[in-house]
């Protein structure tokens, strides 16, 4: 039979392609995203904006942003 | 987030409501903005370059494919609206122009197919999108220009000046090509061009024509339009103005302005630096050389 392995467990927002990892910045300051896997959004430091990710798409639009706390 | 920008022409998170709207019903428009992309396009085989990683801007699907016929293996299709960015064909982004996320250098190759035209800051736009190109891309632009729509922007305006007594702008207003060129020096990109191209386009009934305009997701977005609902006879009395053709049909040409814009590269022509010559212009035209203050002729 069959090898059953566990079911990978679901990336929330989905997988972005890496292709798109590389170039993408913070689209108001420009400076670098962090990939926050466990959470889905791709995290401004600097501009304290974390950006989300819906069925693999970057949403990269400073109105949709989650404000970062602190 | 921020409160609307007063300047701003364009109220952008509409736009960005139309085309989430239109994402559903933009296959019924896609020869339409095909046949565009075409035209756009074609300037790609006017050039010896090879292009391996493009920015499709606002193409709808109509652009992305043609790139991937084209060769060019790295396609990203960025859009306002997040459904109308999942079927454009890309690695799709959720992006808006004024706004770019991309490093630095990240494309050799720009394509905004029709879609800069709801853009507030249109220099601010072209600026950033000359620093995502390597040096020697390609940014090559479509816009609607003036003249776009015109018989229906003057039937809706005589229309509603007969019922109200006053106007609105229910039809965007468009860029001259004049200026499109000046912008594009402005934002730094080298050889700049702008021309214009008209796309002959006709639809069976005028009613037809605005189905199709909605469907792509290019309804009134002017920040300044007016919020109440239009009288009942606005539209049947502004559509009764349009003169059919003598085939019955109604013409709707877009007059297309493409914008070609390159980053600057040292292997580009450019003027030399005065004074560089090695040679003297005199010797060149087999002509003796006068002082400026000499008169010819004496």
């Amino acid at each position: 039979m069959s090898e059953t392995t566990e079911p990978a467990a679901p990336v929330p927002g989905g997988e972005v392609d890496p292709a798109l990892l590389e170039i993408l910045v913070c689209p108001v300051t420009k400076g670098p995203l962090r990939y926050d896997r466990a959470r889905g959004e791709l995290v401004s430091e600097q501009a304290g904006l974390a950006y989300p990710i819906r069925d693999g798409i970057p949403i990269m639009l400073p109105d949709e942003a989650r404000r970062l706390d602190g | 987030m921020a409160a609307p920008d007063p300047a701003a022409v364009f109220d952008r998170r509409l736009v960005r409501r139309r085309r989430d709207r239109a994402a559903a019903t933009v296959g019924g428009v896609v020869p339409i903005l095909e046949a565009a992309a075409e035209i756009l396009l074609d300037r790609l085989d006017d050039t010896t370059r090879r292009f391996t990683r493009a920015l499709d801007l606002g193409g709808r699907g109509a652009v992305a494919p043609l790139l991937r016929a084209r060769g060019i293996p790295f396609v990203v299709s960025q859009d306002l609206s997040v459904p109308m960015a999942a079927r454009a064909g890309g690695l799709a982004v959720a992006g808006d122009e004024e706004w770019l996320p991309y490093a630095p250098e990240s494309f050799d190759l720009v394509i905004a197919s029709l879609s800069l035209h709801w853009v507030n800051d249109l220099p601010g736009a072209l600026i950033q999108l000359r620093r995502a190109l390597r040096p020697d891309g390609l940014f090559l632009a479509s816009l609607p220009g003036l003249g776009t729509l015109g018989p229906l922007r003057a039937a809706f305006a005589e229309a509603e000046a007969e019922l109200r007594g006053g106007l609105s702008p229910r039809v965007s207003p468009f860029p001259e090509l004049r200026d499109l060129a000046g912008l594009l020096q402005r934002a730094g990109f080298a050889l700049p061009v702008a021309d214009a191209q008209d796309l002959p386009l006709a639809w069976r009934t005028p009613m037809g024509l605005l189905r199709d305009l909605r469907a792509a997701g290019e309804g009134n977005a002017v920040a300044a339009r007016d919020p109440r609902v239009p009288p009942r006879a606005l539209f049947p009395m502004a559509l009764a103005r349009l003169a059919p053709e003598p085939d019955g049909t109604f013409a709707a040409p877009l007059r297309l302005l493409v914008m070609t814009g390159w980053a600057p590269h040292e292997s580009q022509s450019k003027p030399a630096r005065p004074g560089s010559a090695d040679a003297r212009l005199a010797d060149a035209l087999g002509t003796v050389e006068r002082s400026a203050g000499e008169r010819a002729g004496r």
